[in-house]
């Protein structure tokens, strides 16, 4: 579903990415694991578009077209969402105006389907729809994040560290409701920190360490290796 | 009866109504006000006008924009040549001021709007300088001279029905799917655009709709004063929109109208201060921004407000009663 080829992106004179391949198969949860700074969430802007386009041999494929150096709402029209870090929800409109800036791609009356899929996934932001966004807690907002992006009706959905400043409890939550709108039919590419989560609901799984992809493999193989295990995982 | 408001048809002809009756109570407030009243009046509607575009640049789309003077002094030129020199009717070289001032909006949105904050606002700046300096050395303009000869065709009714029909635009832009994508934009551009918001397009069509909305009001500026020379339109200007709006409450559309109303009489009001008025009036300034940081209806959301104020009476009346 989707491809990438020799994706290299520079801050300035800082390389953030170098030579990054990976792929994504239609229906699975991929995820993208490494530590602060290893190029992560550059590698997931740079898909959606909200990075500059990369260098001149790279190539991003999406449903066979490329799409390195579209405008990010294009991307988005094609069906492909991203739930950027820090869940960036818009404070002062309600959860419900939320939502609806999700569906924004669909012209005319918004399909009370999509919100409905939503609140499905999300009962909590049911109870809320009135509440301005702002005022919510933040696995309250990281859910609005992600069920905004799901009105769009995504084929593919980036998530980048959904985790991020989360209690325990709320961790697994949203890890099961990832997990439920894969089963539910959407791909899923992940970033996260937490190593141990992610690789316990991911297919296949990629570690990136300063800008270059270090180990792939499918992700229960990779929370068997022995350096994974030591740098990721604590042990 | 929700049903039948929700109709375009029915929407368009109340609308309709709405104008003519502004016209009407206009025109008899026209006959009765003194002359000094009306062209205070006057300035209020076309002050509210152009306050309304940079209100949707500024406070809907939350792009910082100091070059409001410029949009109306494109309109005003516009105007005036092609009422004088081309013997345009009044109300065409409004809509031409309009139109040419939306043009140069697009033109400048392009390459300014992909800068925010600081740096759209310095870059503003400095578009409207070389406006004002152009307008100086242009021979059609007549230099600093000034524009003369203009005809006075602007009225009291003709504004009063132009920034109603603007008001209404605006209320009704507000709420639609392109308003929603500004306010968007205003509350986090990236998530904007992770959502599908073409974000260039949707600021450039505030910046375009807001110029336009200075145009008209430049326009009517020159028809009223009959004369306009490149220093009307300097820096200050701008600034005295800006503070319409900020001090009015940004984003706020009743806010705006509050902002215009009071920073056009506040100056007028204090007249009998002599060389104290505009020390006074900056004073009242700061005063309001200290006590209403948010402008004077800020956060204020007008709705729920009326609401609660009718819910209060109408407890107060059934505490009575008991």
């Amino acid at each position: 579903m989707l491809k990438l080829e020799n994706i290299s992106v520079s801050y300035g004179a800082i390389k953030a990415l170098h030579n990054i391949s990976l792929e994504v198969k239609s229906g699975e949860i991929v995820a993208l694991i490494g530590a602060n700074g290893a190029g992560k969430s550059t590698t997931l802007r740079t898909i959606s578009g909200l990075e500059k386009p990369p260098n001149k041999d790279s190539k991003i494929t999406f449903k066979d077209i490329q799409i390195q150096g579209a405008l990010p709402h294009k991307i988005v029209e094609m069906g492909l969402s991203h739930v950027p870090e820090g869940r960036r929800v818009f404070p002062d409109m309600s959860v419900y105006e939320n939502l609806l800036m999700g569906a924004h791609i669909r012209k005319g009356k918004p399909d009370q389907g999509d919100f409905d899929r939503v609140y499905h996934h999300f009962p909590r932001l049911k109870e809320r729809i009135k509440q301005l966004a702002g005022t919510l807690s933040g696995g309250e907002q990281q859910m609005l994040a992600m069920g905004r992006a799901l009105m769009a009706r995504p084929d593919l959905l980036l998530l980048d560290e959904p985790s991020m400043g989360l209690a325990p409890m709320l961790v697994e939550e949203i890890f099961h409701i990832i997990e439920d709108i894969n089963v539910a039919g959407t791909t899923i590419l992940l970033v996260e920190q937490n190593a141990h989560l992610a690789l316990e609901i991911s297919n296949r799984a990629y570690v990136l360490e300063t800008g270059e992809i270090v180990l792939e493999g499918l992700a229960p193989d990779l929370a068997q290796n022995e350096d994974i295990r030591k740098a990721y995982l604590g042990e | 009866m929700k049903k039948l408001l929700d109709n375009w048809l029915v929407q368009f002809l109340l609308f309709l109504c709405v104008l003519g009756l502004t016209a009407f109570i206009t025109d008899a407030i026209g006959d009765v006000l003194p002359p000094y009243l009306l062209m205070i009046g006057l300035f209020i509607g076309i002050n509210l006008i152009m306050a309304l575009g940079l209100n949707l640049i500024t406070g809907v789309t939350g792009q910082l924009s100091l070059g409001h003077a410029a949009f109306m002094s494109i309109g005003a030129y516009a105007s005036a040549i092609a009422t004088v020199n081309y013997h345009v009717p009044f109300l065409g070289g409004v809509l031409i001021g309009g139109l040419v001032a939306c043009l140069f909006g697009i033109v400048i949105g392009f390459p300014t709007l992909r800068l925010t904050g600081d740096y759209l606002a310095i870059a503003t700046l400095g578009f409207a300088e070389i406006v004002r300096v152009q307008f100086t050395n242009m021979k059609i303009t007549n230099g600093a001279i000034g524009f003369l000869g203009i005809q006075g065709s602007t009225t009291f009714p003709i504004v009063m029905t132009i920034a109603v029909i603007t008001l209404v635009l605006m209320v009704w832009l507000e709420n639609s799917r392109n308003g929603r994508a500004m306010l968007a934009i205003r509350e986090d551009e990236i998530a904007s655009s992770a959502v599908g918001i073409n974000t260039t397009l949707y600021k450039i069509q505030a910046f375009a709709i807001g110029a336009f909305c200075a145009g008209v009001g430049g326009a009517l500026f020159a028809h009223t004063t009959t004369f306009i020379q490149p220093t009307d339109f300097g820096f200050m200007k701008s600034v005295d929109i800006l503070s319409i709006v900020v001090l009015g409450g940004l984003g706020s559309i009743p806010g705006t109208i509050i902002g215009a109303i009071v920073l056009t009489a506040a100056p007028e009001i204090l007249r009998p201060l002599a060389n104290y008025r505009m020390m006074v009036y900056g004073v009242l300034l700061v005063i309001i921004m200290i006590f209403r940081p948010y402008g004077l209806l800020g956060g204020v959301n007008l709705r729920q407000a009326v609401r609660r104020a009718f819910m209060l009476t109408k407890k107060k009346q059934a505490g009575r009663e008991e």
